[in-house]
């Protein structure tokens, strides 16, 4: 079915059951997935996939909602009953209406659709992609979380009042996670994911290169004794605390009152005034951008801090109208409509002038921590309270040496963390979640074996 | 061999579908399979949310899907469609082959039609409508809300209530045959307390499966009381100094640590991988004797109770760990397979999405001897547990879990509270130092992920102690 059949399904259904305010959002996939062990193909999957979510307003202009993968008349007719129903329901305090940018031309971008290669074909590159890491290095004896594939969508939003949106991608991603054991040591794990629009894209290469590099290059480890240390965030581990934290630039959170923004913290100091963050769903380098959110308002850039004040919320529809703003392109369809960061970018400001520059992760030769990844984001991460206890893959960097640490965790507070901030490097670097340089703190608690 | 006629073009529940189901299933195998699964779901959910004194959510969903999935040798394919017509469901069948580069077909066929059915859905089909309408549960969270508002330190109070219903046919070569209707229901409350700079946070999650009438009878006072005192016990509690030191862990989802650190890696997908440390460790010692442990998924009402597994099976009682003796692994299909361990009927799945994996229901570490007080009394320094957060475990077995609600014990008695603590470990190091198990077993319910996706599971244990373990802090 194509996206403007189901509009007209919809529209017609919603007249024949009087239904005169509506709107929806649907997804149609084809997905396609390998895994291999040792040479062998493990599990194979296809999927065809296609979700709808229903809004219906009624007469008192409360909103009812409904989801469900089946488009058939019946299915429609249904998911519309029970939004009807369900709209009896609706939140009274807070009334939402359509986007006021739901018909508004939308950035339009080079199609970056690519065709299928198929399932063979898939399982062929990661089976030599397999065992040339396996080849690598003596040490690494299994490839033990892998997969290859690719996934090509459509997304729709339209609502009653004509407005009309589609887009329509592919993306693929490999992921090659090494385990490297030798005699009386620990096992050690590291490894590499890339994504493309399509597998073409895909530096197989490198991704092999680099799960070899990082796994081999923690084999020798050691342990490290617990207290505070210089730390240097890779642009990835930055990022990921970055988004873990993102209530703080939330508007939906800060009216649920779960971030630690308040409605009248813009222009407040929340960082180092050498830090610029941005949200740049568009960026030509997002693999997942989309051009509209899940309400149909466009996606766009957006400033989140300037010289280390907070900028601006993102905003869904309902909560750019409790802020008398407009929405920014962030809203995520549901019964309560979520909001959320597409794709976060860091950036040194020109007011850098306190930064200690020697600090350089390529060549400060004193003591220090690398965190190079962080792990268990969603166990050790207090968004509402504003700390943090993760564990990490890192180096201590000390007498010119480069130690792997054995395992330890680092704990802290963001705001301490924002505001501690004594060197961005000028080199960024592009990552899955966004883009960034490497971020220096001046100290931070880490708990080690030691 | 099958020589039906088909009679209906569709997958249609509460109807008889077998000669279709068979067809497809003789389909896959002339095709050259050596073995076809089929598993078909209808789903019915609802969830609704409760922010302060407002009911701000409700989300209804439905739908149907299938899941085929294909085995040759000791590879498989696996493909979900939401197309349940006899073409569509063909296709996928198709689909799967190609993957799996099968190009003989057989021309013996092993398939001998399906069995009589087994038909679990008898005294479930009414489930529905017994639930609680969303009028009543509505009522309820706004009851349950209202009465966390105990003070002006309570600045965000939250109830929610979930539903899933889900009926499912599965049929397989091997004859296999069998629909079952699942009902699960989860309501929880989460609170946020705050004093000036001070911050903390309290929730607690409470589930069934297959007791419909299981929310009309939720005590949402004593809920209350219990997240609002943990919360308000933890406003003012300094942060904890990281170190090595002994802990209790308090019963109930005390266990999602036994469940996450060392229940995942006895499962045989664990074996396939080559990640468990325990894959050659069958009747050895890999944890201390005071430790029996146990994964099943028959307790009445329990969030990770089954009829069937999603390959069909009946759940049996799996003594895991037997006096520290390591005694069976959790194993599916697939995981008898390629691992040659016995299935355990823990073959699971979210959805008709996913392939089933072996995965855990209800897992525990069972009942010892000593009380309580017992087990604090017996450490001068260290960290009593109270509640758990959440954790994960990396791929070389490290995990790493929040700690909620902690306090110190002191010379054998619980002192101030303490925040911000973290266990850190590895299950063959943590499983031999778990050395007094408490006589208060409770179980607690919660929600795994992992390769097959989101499954509810029941964790639980007795107050525990562990004689050491790093405690991450400041």
């Amino acid at each position: 079915m194509n996206a403007s059949e189901i509009t007209n399904k919809i529209s017609k259904a919603a007249n024949t059951l009087n239904i005169k305010k509506w709107d929806y959002g649907a997804s149609f996939s084809d997905d396609y997935s390998v895994q291999v062990d040792k040479g062998n193909a493990k599990q194979l999957k296809a999927s065809q996939k296609q979700v709808l979510t229903i809004r219906v307003w009624n007469r008192k202009n409360l909103v009812g909602i409904t989801t469900t993968s089946d488009l058939s008349e019946k299915g429609i007719n249904k998911a519309l009953k029970q939004a009807n129903l369900a709209s009896e329901f609706g939140n009274k305090n807070e009334l939402t209406d359509f986007s006021p940018l739901a018909k508004h031309p939308i950035q339009t971008q080079e199609s970056k659709q690519r065709s299928p290669i198929g399932i063979k074909k898939l399982l062929k590159i990661l089976r030599d992609a397999e065992l040339k890491l396996l080849d690598t290095h003596n040490a690494i004896k299994s490839i033990p979380y892998n997969g290859l594939s690719e996934s090509f969508y459509e997304r729709i939003y339209a609502n009653s009042d004509g407005a009309f949106r589609n887009f329509k991608k592919s993306q693929a991603a490999l992921y090659l996670y090494a385990r490297a054991e030798e005699k009386n040591k620990k096992p050690r794990s590291s490894g590499s994911v890339k994504v493309g629009y399509g597998v073409e894209d895909i530096d197989v290469e490198l991704c092999i290169n680099e799960a070899y590099k990082k796994t081999i290059s923690h084999l020798s480890y050691a342990p490290i004794k617990t207290g505070k240390y210089l730390i240097c965030f890779s642009p990835e581990a930055f990022l990921t605390l970055l988004n873990a934290f993102s209530s703080i630039f939330n508007a939906r959170s800060v009216i649920d009152g779960i971030s630690l923004s308040n409605k009248n913290s813009i222009g407040e100091v929340i960082s180092s005034d050498a830090l610029n963050l941005y949200d740049d769903g568009l960026n030509e380098k997002n693999i997942s951008s989309a051009p509209f959110d899940g309400e149909g308002t466009p996606t766009s850039k957006l400033c989140l801090i300037k010289k280390g004040k907070l900028e601006n919320f993102l905003h869904s529809e309902s909560t750019a109208r409790i802020f008398k703003t407009i929405p920014t392109g962030h809203a995520g369809l549901g019964s309560k409509v979520s909001v959320s960061p597409d794709w976060l970018v860091v950036e040194k400001s020109d007011s850098s002038d306190n930064l200690n520059q020697s600090l350089n992760h390529q060549s400060f030769n004193g003591k220090y921590i690398y965190i190079e990844e962080l792990n268990a984001i969603h166990a050790g991460v207090r968004a509402s309270q504003g700390s943090f206890s993760l564990p990490f893959e890192g180096w201590l960097y000390k007498d010119n040496k480069k130690i792997s640490i054995e395992s330890a965790t680092v704990a802290g507070d963001i705001k301490y963390l924002l505001k501690n901030i004594i060197n961005i490097e000028d080199k960024s670097e592009i990552t899955i979640n966004g883009i960034s340089p490497h971020v220096w703190i001046n100290e931070l608690s880490i708990t080690g074996d030691e | 061999m099958v020589t039906s006629i088909i009679k209906s073009n569709k997958i249609e529940f509460g109807e008889c579908n077998k000669e279709l189901l068979e067809e497809l299933i003789y389909y896959g195998i002339s095709l050259g399979a050596d073995f076809v699964e089929i598993f078909i779901e209808n789903i019915d959910n609802a969830s609704i949310l409760a922010e302060e004194d407002f009911i701000t959510s409700v989300s209804p969903s439905f739908g149907k899907g299938a899941g085929i999935r294909i085995f040759k040798d000791k590879r498989d394919g696996f493909v979900s469609t939401n197309d349940l017509t006899k073409q569509g469901l063909m296709r996928a069948i198709c689909q799967a082959i190609e993957m799996l580069d099968i190009s003989e077909k057989s021309e013996i066929s092993n398939f001998e039609g399906l069995n009589l059915l087994r038909d679990y859905t008898v005294d479930k089909k009414n489930w529905l409508e017994k639930v609680p309408s969303i009028h009543e549960i509505s009522d309820k969270l706004l009851l349950s809300t209202k009465s966390l508002k105990k003070d002006k330190k309570v600045v965000v109070r939250k109830g929610s209530y979930s539903r899933n219903w889900q009926e499912v046919i599965i049929a397989a070569s091997d004859g296999t045959y069998a629909s079952d209707i699942r009902l699960h229901q989860t309501v929880g409350l989460n609170l946020i307390a705050s004093d000036a700079q001070y911050r903390s946070s309290g929730s607690r999650r409470y589930g069934s499966s297959g007791v419909p009438n299981e929310f009309r009878l939720w005590d949402y006072e004593k809920a209350s009381n219990e997240v609002y005192e943990s919360s308000m016990n933890m406003l003012y509690a300094d942060y904890v100094q990281a170190g090595q030191m002994p802990v209790v862990l308090a019963n109930k989802f005390g266990g999602v640590i036994f469940h996450e650190a060392c229940g995942h890696l006895l499962e045989t997908t664990q074996i396939e991988r080559g990640t468990t440390p325990f894959n050659d460790k069958l009747n050895k010692k890999i944890a201390h004797e005071s430790v029996t442990a146990i994964d099943e998924g028959i307790s009445d009402g329990s969030f990770g109770s089954l009829s069937i597994d999603d390959e069909g099976m009946e759940p049996e009682k799996s003594v895991l760990i037997k006096d520290g003796i390591l005694k069976k692994f959790i194993s599916d299909r697939a995981g008898e397979l390629r691992t040659g361990h016995r299935r355990t009927g823990s073959g699971r799945r979210q959805n008709y999405s996913f392939a089933a994996a072996s995965r855990m229901r209800n897992t525990y570490i069972a009942s010892g001897n000593f009380s309580k007080e017992e087990l604090i009394n017996s450490i001068d320094n260290g960290l009593y547990c109270k509640s758990m957060g959440g954790g994960s475990v990396g791929a070389t077995g490290q995990f790493n879990f929040a700690v909620e609600e902690g306090y110190l014990i002191e010379n054998g008695k619980l002192t101030k509270p303490v925040k911000g603590a973290t266990l850190i470990g590895d299950a063959k190091e943590v499983m031999p130092k778990i050395s007094m198990c408490g006589n208060d077993l409770e179980l607690a319910p919660g929600f795994c992920g992992s390769i097959s996706g989101s499954v509810n599971v029941t964790v639980g244990q007795p107050h525990i102690k562990v004689d050491s373990i790093t405690v991450g802090g400041r």
